[in-house]
């Protein structure tokens, strides 16, 4: 339990501790945050036999190179970065030792945009209104609020637990990573003009350069178009499909502005969030149009992917 | 069904906002009364089995819920139940004085916009008891309002990319202040040493909604 666990080599491009985030704060205009895979989050988290809400490390596009300071079982989820030990290939979503001194790296992305790194025992992390989630924008919560840099010794929060390596979550009970996220049509459909309504959920869009962990800009060629966009703010909520003036969405995510004032036109149910978090700036996206009930089966099936961990 | 049953006042829609969480809309218009019933529902929306978090607007209530204790019907029914119950706690809101340095930059170009003199703008910015409708946006902040209608102007046509904390601002009928150095679009008229944003503190702001606030000038 004492002394590090792991120190940072090279940080990556954007490199956080998350967790599932933290709830009831948005009155307090405090966003959910937390890991934007979060399916990915907590399958790592099973797979060394933490509780799924452990603290984990998101990385983003391009992943760190840590070296264990002590054994550690771990497991990488998510997109598929690459995973090395010393050079050699590991596995993605099955849990394996690291020995002490041994480089994990995570440098060659092959697909998605975010990967995730659990430690057996869960990473240690500042806590900040009752989670480990790295909130950037007010400097709180993981590792003082900030992304990782070279040096940083992380540890864990607790004693491993009775889990081995090998553990493994099967390829047909992962998410499907693809561009087609199913949504829900929301409370301001119908002020999209009705040629638009219907390209909504026909039209590609792709995600713009200015996307990050707050939500993603969406290029529309052309864009939709609205009959007023005059709206009271109100509250709102990850996936989210905002349409501003411009005609350009804004999808939201984990670290989403809580409230807003531009028309919400449909909302990416949250099994697809897992999906929507693996793209990257210049992926082409597609919102299929799906029901509250679909939506939920999906989410249910997503669920018991993730149970099939506690009984194995 | 009876008569009576018939002539009950249907509640208002629950529409999804996705597969967990809903929008609840009781009106259109920035109103004390309609504010009031709407952070009162969420208040008691959140209290109930299987709503995570109920947080009120202006004139509606976004509610996070979990799908499999309470249904989007079920939702629907509950909100219109306890908008029909007209008892319970009034909303006792704190007062709080801000102090405003009143030298932003956009003071002058606004007082100008709007034909009157920046002392005018001060005096009538200070002058009322504002409402603080609801919170959002980022961490702390509150929008307060209505401005008296002589203040209100459209946001700024090129959003600032960043404001510094503490700017006190105003756009069309609402004023706020920047909890948080953040991009903004709003008239930049003063600033207060008071923080809104208190990360120490649950919750981690001053201004909750259903609170009222008095600028004075310093």
């Amino acid at each position: 339990m004492s002394g590090p666990a792991l120190r940072v080599v090279s940080a990556g491009l954007l490199t956080t501790v998350q967790d599932l985030g933290r709830t009831r704060h948005r009155s307090a205009g405090v966003p959910p945050g937390g890991a934007m895979d979060r399916f990915s989050a907590a399958a790592a988290n099973l797979l060394v036999g933490n509780e799924e809400g452990a603290a984990v490390l998101e990385a983003t596009v391009t992943g760190p190179e840590l070296v264990a300071e002590k054994p550690l079982l771990v497991a990488v989820t998510g997109g598929d970065f690459l995973p090395r030990v010393n050079g050699a290939e590991a596995p993605l979503w099955t849990s394996f030792e690291l020995g002490s001194g041994d480089h994990l790296q995570l440098r060659e992305r092959r697909g998605g945009a975010r990967c995730y790194v659990a430690v057996a025992g869960g990473l240690r992390a500042d806590r900040w209104l009752g989670s480990a989630a790295t909130y950037l924008l007010v400097g709180r919560g993981g590792l003082e609020g900030r992304s990782l840099r070279p040096g940083d010794l992380l540890e864990t929060a607790a004693e491993r637990g009775g889990a081995g390596p090998g553990a493994t979550l099967p390829p047909e009970l992962r998410p499907e990573y693809r561009g087609e996220l199913a949504a829900v049509p929301g409370p301001q459909v119908n002020r999209l003009l009705p040629e638009s309504r219907r390209r909504l959920f026909q039209q590609m869009f792709h995600v713009l350069h200015s996307s990050d962990r707050m939500g993603y800009r969406l290029g529309a060629e052309p864009p939709l178009e609205l009959r007023s966009a005059d709206l009271l703010s109100f509250g709102l909520a990850p996936g989210c499909i905002q349409v501003p003036p411009s005609g350009e969405p804004i999808l939201l995510q984990a670290d989403h502005q809580t409230a807003g004032g531009y028309p919400v036109v449909a909302t990416v149910a949250r099994a697809w969030l897992p999906a929507a978090a693996q793209l990257l700036p210049g992926n082409e996206v597609r919102f299929r149009r799906a029901t509250v009930e679909a939506s939920l089966a999906e989410w249910r099936r997503l669920r018991r992917s993730l149970e099939s961990l506690l009984s194995a | 069904m009876s008569p009576t049953a018939n002539r009950r006042p249907r509640g208002p829609k629950a529409v999804p906002l996705g597969d967990a969480a809903a929008y609840i809309e009781l009106g259109r218009r920035v109103d004390t009364a309609l504010n009031t019933r709407a952070l009162r529902l969420a208040a008691a929306l959140s209290a109930r089995r299987g709503v995570r978090e109920a947080v009120g607007a202006y004139a509606a209530v976004t509610v996070h819920f979990d799908p499999d204790v309470i249904s989007l019907a079920g939702l629907e029914r509950l909100a219109g139940e306890l908008l029909r119950d007209k008892k319970g706690e009034p909303l006792r809101g704190r007062l709080h004085r801000v102090p405003v340095v009143y030298d932003g930059p956009d003071l002058a170009a606004a007082a100008e916009a709007l034909e009157i003199s920046a002392d005018a703008l001060v005096q009538l910015h200070s002058g009322p008891i504002y409402r603080a409708f609801m919170t959002g946006f980022v961490p702390g902040w509150t929008y307060l309002g209505p401005l008296p209608p002589p203040l209100q102007l459209p946001r700024r046509d090129r959003p600032r990319t960043s404001v510094p904390a503490g700017s006190v601002a105003m756009a069309g009928q609402q004023t706020g202040v920047y909890p948080l150095p953040t991009p903004g679009g709003w008239h930049l008229i003063g600033r207060t040493s008071l923080r809104m944003f208190l990360p120490e503190s649950d919750p981690p702001l001053l201004i909750r909604p259903g609170d009222r606030v008095k600028f004075f000038p310093v």
